[in-house]
């Protein structure tokens, strides 16, 4: 077995540094690695390019480093329920490049899995697809996209081993699998982080292989965006 | 002219048997609570779940369990979860029978624009790009008019473009237009809404054949 284990976000984190692509796993804010963006906004770094499928709260994850202007380039597929990114981008201070979801999704992917480039048709027609090849498949057009290129990816699990296997819970698998092993060093960060044997192989969702990090977060706030309920009856 | 709640009942009545459907936000989500009760249907979040169930009862909320509107939901039995990529893999290969959105603008050639007014509002495109772009059957849910009154009903989308020559079926307030090689069509008009109402209403031309039935909604 080889391990991964660290023992703090601060060695989990080192290298990070100034003008660095870092992709981001989550959704909303469901399954983001907040301990690893904590620590991004006391360690400083500014100057992120950061892929992530949404950009945080004024307050709570991604939204912490715009607070402090650490981000010079957000690549996200929806940006709302963030008056401060908003701001900051229809004033021109940060770069924002916006991807549909799925083809976001898949440029990790397509990086995970060693793929320069794929045909989508997604954003055919829209300025989305400006200035890329387009190429008819089975009578439809398609839209040429490249795999993105990171220099680190920070993932978030709900149980890893020190071999660097992963298990999500519900959604908040969404990009976190889709992004462990798409850079060049992957971080994992866990709720419970697990001896090696403890895991059943044929629950792993990502082997270790992919992980080159991986740490347990000190705590998951896990706060909810959008609270729906309904009343017992 | 219908209220939100009723244009979601009028959709609702295009959710067939058997159908694994994708719901966007806004008035497609309510069409789940109007679906009937004795057809098996599957909703499908493009976040990474299929077989979504109603919201949580109070205490019950799970942070890891929500839909693309980040909303906590739950799951019924032999639901899944699965990766982002994996989700929009279901929905460009086409296992998701039936797309609901909505929409700032419709066309007459079916295109469609809802992500972005330049200069004052962007949010992103989310899914909505790759839903469009590979459901084959995708209905838009949506105001007839704006504020000030005009038709979002349109010859030509003036917005930036979600997609091209998608939409099949319109339901707004006044009526159910369906997009056919020649245009709009007007298939049906809200309760107590004149076919005059709706022509004064829209900037595109409508197809009108015969009488128009008012829609059913119960």
């Amino acid at each position: 077995m080889i391990n991964k284990k660290v023992n703090s976000v601060t060695e989990a984190l080192q290298g990070i540094e100034d003008n660095m692509t870092i992709m981001l796993g989550g959704f909303g804010l469901c399954g983001i690695p907040e301990n690893s963006i904590a620590e991004l906004v006391k360690k400083e770094t500014t100057g992120l390019t950061c892929i992530s499928n949404n950009a945080g709260v004024d307050d709570f994850g991604l939204g912490l480093l715009l607070q402090k202007r650490q981000i010079k380039k957000m690549i996200s597929s929806y940006v709302g329920e963030n008056a401060e990114f908003e701001r900051q981008m229809l004033s021109g201070e940060l770069d924002v490049e916006l991807t549909p979801q799925g083809t976001l999704a898949e440029k990790c992917r397509a990086a995970q899995a060693g793929i320069p480039a794929f045909f989508t048709p997604a954003g055919y027609g829209t300025e989305v697809a400006e200035g890329k090849e387009s190429r008819e498949f089975n009578g439809k057009m398609h839209v040429m996209e490249l795999a993105y290129k990171a220099d680190f990816s920070i993932v978030k699990a709900w149980k890893g081993d020190e071999a660097g296997n992963l298990i999500f819970k519900g959604t908040a698998r969404n990009f976190n699998a889709c992004m462990a092993g798409a850079a060049k060093i992957t971080i994992a960060e866990v709720e419970e982080l697990l001896p090696v044997g403890s895991l059943d192989p044929n629950q792993i969702h990502i082997p270790g292989i992919m992980v080159q990090r991986i740490f347990k977060g000190e705590k998951f706030e896990k706060r909810i965006e959008q609270r729906t309920v309904r009343k017992k009856s | 002219m219908l209220g939100k709640e009723e244009i979601a009942k009028r959709i609702a009545k295009e959710v067939k048997d058997k159908y694994f459907v994708n719901l966007g936000i806004g008035i497609p989500t309510l069409v789940a609570n109007y679906v009937r009760t004795d057809i098996s249907v599957e909703f499908q979040s493009e976040n990474g779940v299929l077989g979504m169930g109603p919201f949580p009862f109070e205490g019950e909320e799970d942070a890891d369990v929500i839909n693309a509107g980040k909303q906590t939901i739950t799951t019924l039995p032999g639901a899944s979860f699965f990766d982002s990529a994996f989700s929009f893999g279901m929905i460009r290969s086409q296992k998701v029978d039936l797309t609901i959105l909505g929409a700032m603008e419709v066309a007459e050639n079916g295109d469609i624009a809802n992500w972005k007014i330049p200069g004052k509002m962007v949010k992103g495109m989310g899914g909505a790009m790759d839903l469009v772009a590979s459901a084959e059957n995708i209905i838009v849910a949506m105001m007839h008019v704006n504020k000030a009154g005009e038709s979002k009903i349109l010859k030509r989308c003036t917005l930036p473009l979600t997609g091209v020559g998608c939409v099949k079926k319109v339901v707004t307030e006044l009526a159910v237009l369906e997009i056919t090689p020649k245009g709009f069509k007007l298939l049906e008009r809200a309760p107590g809404v004149t076919v005059e109402h709706i022509v004064a209403s829209t900037e595109a031309d409508l197809i009108i054949e015969g009488e128009i039935p008012e829609m059913v909604i119960n």
